[in-house]
């Protein structure tokens, strides 16, 4: 009872649309996906509800020679009998759409666009490299490295000829 | 339209007894692998280099390059 006063203070648009008050004064409005639904799905294989809701003349009168002797059906009744139950056979439904060359056509064109931004971020972002990076840097870098004997039994240093002065042929 | 009754039971263990021999197998063979093409000859690097190592000879050039800071090179 307290719940029908606070739904006539909400206001009465509201009434026409919630669940039942007094008696079925107000009915719900069945909305289309609250229906069971129509779906060809492999690990489901007999859906909630027929594919055909409507049936015409022709395929009334079949459902009527349904109900008699199965074995009086013709080939094409029988198919017909089973496409107005279910949409797509199995074999149909399984068949593979080819959305896969999709998806790698838009990742190879998402890479060369990135691809894009990447060269004109390196010209007009970055800034310079630091000193460290110049050539005579690098030369009295990799001179101070061989002296101090870095990795002088597999790495860097065993490649180099301390005899000779050159890198090792 | 008489099949046969599919397999309902022990599906895992069938799997397993096909695919763990396999897989202990692949696994041992990438450890012997790697112990004979990487180790083994990084041992023998390592012995060869040492056997004729002379450590003042390598101190000497070292410090004459001026890389220690706890000894200058002899000239000075």
């Amino acid at each position: 009872m307290l719940a029908t006063r606070v739904f006539r203070l909400v206001g009465n648009r509201t009434l026409s649309t919630s669940i039942c008050l007094r008696g079925g004064h107000g009915v719900a409005k069945v909305e289309d996906y609250t229906l069971p639904a129509y779906f060809d799905r492999r690990e489901s294989p007999l859906p909630d509800i027929k594919f055909v809701q409507q049936l015409s003349p022709e395929q009334k009168s079949l459902k009527e020679k349904e109900k008699g002797s199965w074995a009086a059906l013709s080939k094409e009744e029988k198919i017909a009998l089973y496409r107005i139950s279910f949409k797509e056979s199995f074999a149909e439904m399984d068949k593979g759409t080819g959305e896969w060359k999709s998806v790698v056509a838009g990742i190879f064109f998402f890479i060369g666009f990135t691809g894009l931004v990447v060269l004109w971020q390196r010209k007009y972002v970055y800034g310079d490299v630091p000193h460290t990076f110049d050539a005579e840097y690098k030369q009295k870098e990799v001179q101070r490295m061989l002296d101090m004997r870095i990795n002088p039994v597999e790495g860097f240093s065993a490649k180099w000829d301390y005899e000779n002065n050159a890198w090792k042929k | 339209m008489s099949l046969p009754k599919p397999a309902m039971r022990g599906l895992l263990a069938k799997r397993l007894r096909f695919h763990l021999p396999i897989a202990f197998g692949l696994s041992i063979i990438a450890a012997v692998a790697f112990k004979f093409t990487v180790t083994e000859p990084r041992k023998q690097a390592y012995a060869d280099f040492y056997k004729h190592y002379d450590s003042m000879k390598e101190f000497s050039a070292m410090r004459e390059a001026g890389v220690f800071e706890s000894v200058r090179p002899t000239g000075k």
